[in-house]
């Protein structure tokens, strides 16, 4: 049966368990708690809530506020709001004055599929990426998501979490989901492709090279929740034992986890690359299913990329 | 006349130290806000060098973050940096002194240089000391042209919704900006009337360069519960000297050699003034 729960009400539970160890924990949300499945913080922990209305440069500032007088803030709005609206104040406020300020960019990508591209967040991982002093994190499923919350509130560092709107398959068990901070989960290994994903795409990814070694190729799939700083030995160690490598990402193909990967790959182990992402315009309508079936990010169309990509690299 | 006019016009001299071996600064608006820190510095804030993490100091955010020079002079004084240091290293290569405020300094809470920064953490922090229980106040200072960032006005609705009393923000009101009058590039006035229909306790300081009218102002701020409060301080660009005063030209004008001798014997005869 696929799971029902989306990594937004991961972060949410997780949030209210450490909460009542913790007063520090504070959530804000520009009229946004619905979206981000955070009403149930609000309700249990109002002394704990700031609720900025919809105001998503005045919540990146409020939260590092907070931050700096010793909270441990989460602000919540969605990803193509909080990374482009408020890019500034991440910018300076979060990152250049180096407080603890979480963002965290709910129904990231093209999760609200038909509202259009001013609802979509194609350009979330370049952009945080690209600001120093902050991390991007892009969890594959709940089990991760909640892992990774626990992982980030031991910390007084900057970072940006970015999770979809919809539930995804899980990737990992709640007996079963290895994790270490910034290190990339290793979940197959293989000779021939090395699969490198993050987020969303990990689930497809992971189904992908289960079509491929039915047809004996063997491919290594890496989960790269740590999109920055990006898990470079992870990335060296598959790509040096595979003849190729895909990324696959809910991005713009321009400057996420497929340019991160190609520049520690040509630069260490020179192999063909091959991200697989959106496109460079707005995607087409669709529901987020739909979209990617469209652009072949799925598991048959990433299957299909690694086989055309051995054939390259064969006649190389 | 409180003696920390003249301590105005001693720090003004500091920051044209500042300047001349920077080889650059924002100068007018240093000037400007000079009686505005010196005021909150030693007036005003429970802030101290020996105590700069003390959880119950008050909080301070230079938002007009150009006017660093003046901020620097002030903390220097303070005792949180050391003038010569400063002299020396300001925007030199490698100095952490840069042309706005970096809190790898002592002193400086948070970074700043991009205009509507200030209001919007001062918000956040106040929230916190609400959130605590403790008695802090936050302050800031903003330029007047910056009031044309919209984020000021998010952060004033929220202030306001969450009754931050602790929270007093300063504008320095010398109506230039670097293009011209703020008038003329985006006018404000009524400026009270905008901050009152926010929710603000406003409050004029008809001279934003006199120690006295600046303390009386926060002292009443102080008084007032439930809401946060505006000084609008009425200063004047370039203040001290009739070379800069009132010359939007001097926003960020490098003085000639003659020019910083005309601007000290300024300095030196208004201070002189100050005591008669």
């Amino acid at each position: 049966m696929l799971n029902k729960i989306p990594n937004r009400k991961a972060i949410c539970d997780t949030l209210l368990e450490e909460a009542a160890k913790d007063r520090n924990i504070v959530v804000l949300c520009s009229d946004s708690r619905g979206s981000a499945s955070m009403a149930p913080f609000f309700e249990k922990y109002p002394e704990q809530s700031v609720e900025t209305g919809i105001a998503e440069q005045n919540l990146v500032s409020i939260a590092a506020g907070l931050a700096k007088c010793g909270k441990k803030p989460y602000a919540f709005s969605p990803a193509s709001f909080i990374s482009t609206r408020s890019y500034e104040q991440c910018k300076i406020d979060a990152a250049y004055s180096d407080t603890n300020t979480k963002l965290v960019g709910i129904s990231g990508g093209i999760s609200y599929g038909a509202l259009g591209m001013s609802h979509h967040s194609a350009q979330d991982i370049a952009a945080l990426s690209a600001i120093p002093n902050m991390r991007v994190y892009l969890p594959s499923d709940r089990f991760q998501t909640a892992k990774l919350i626990r992982a980030l509130l031991k910390d007084d560092k900057p970072a940006y979490i970015r999770v979809g709107r919809n539930p995804v398959e899980d990737i990992y068990t709640e007996d079963s989901c290895p994790f270490e901070m910034d290190r990339a989960t290793v979940l197959r290994k293989g000779g021939d492709v090395a699969l490198i994903a993050c987020g969303e795409m990990v689930r497809p990814a992971l189904d992908a090279a289960a079509i491929l070694e039915a047809k004996d190729i063997h491919t290594a799939v890496l989960d790269m929740f740590c999109v920055k700083p990006l898990d470079t030995e992870a990335v060296i160690r598959a790509a040096s034992g595979a003849q190729v490598v895909l990324t696959a990402e809910e991005h713009s193909p321009f400057g996420g986890l497929g340019s991160m990967v190609s520049q520690v790959v040509s630069e260490n182990c020179p192999r063909f690359v091959q991200n697989i992402a959106l496109p460079d315009a707005p995607v087409i309508t669709g529901t987020s299913q739909q979209v990617f079936d469209y652009y072949g990010m799925n598991a048959e169309g990433i299957a299909h990329s690694a086989e055309k990509l051995l054939e390259k690299a064969s006649r190389a | 006349m409180s003696r920390y006019d003249a301590m105005a016009y001693d720090l003004r001299d500091d920051v044209l130290r500042i300047i001349e071996a920077g080889g650059g600064g924002h100068i007018g608006g240093d000037m400007s806000v000079m009686e505005i820190l010196v005021s909150l510095y030693f007036c005003q804030m429970n802030v101290s060098p020996e105590k700069p993490d003390d959880p119950d100091r008050d909080r301070f955010i230079m938002s007009k973050g150009h006017s660093v020079e003046a901020l620097y002079a002030v903390l220097a004084k303070k005792g949180f940096l050391s003038i010569d240091e400063v002299v020396s290293k300001f925007s030199r290569f490698g100095s952490e002194y840069i042309g706005h405020p970096n809190n790898h300094l002592p002193g400086i809470e948070m970074n700043s240089g991009s205009l509507g920064h200030g209001l919007p953490v001062s918000v956040g922090m106040a929230l916190a000391g609400k959130m605590d229980g403790r008695a802090y106040r936050v302050y800031t200072v903003l330029g007047d042209g910056e009031l044309a960032e919209g984020s000021n006005w998010e952060a004033a609705m929220a202030a306001h919704q969450y009754g931050l009393d602790n929270l007093c923000a300063v504008v320095d009101r010398n109506r230039l900006q670097i293009s011209g009058n703020t008038e003329e590039v985006m006018g404000e006035d009524d400026l009270h009337e905008r901050f009152r229909s926010f929710g603000w306790n406003v409050i004029d300081v008809s001279d934003g360069n006199n120690i006295d009218r600046l303390n009386a102002a926060f002292e009443a701020a102080k008084a007032v519960t439930g809401k946060p409060s505006v000084l609008i301080a009425n200063t004047v660009k370039g203040k001290g000297s009739a070379v800069m005063e009132n010359k939007a030209s001097w926003h960020h004008h490098m003085p000639t050699a003659e020019e910083f001798a005309a601007i000290r014997a300024d300095f030196a005869a208004r201070k002189e003034a100050l005591s008669c």
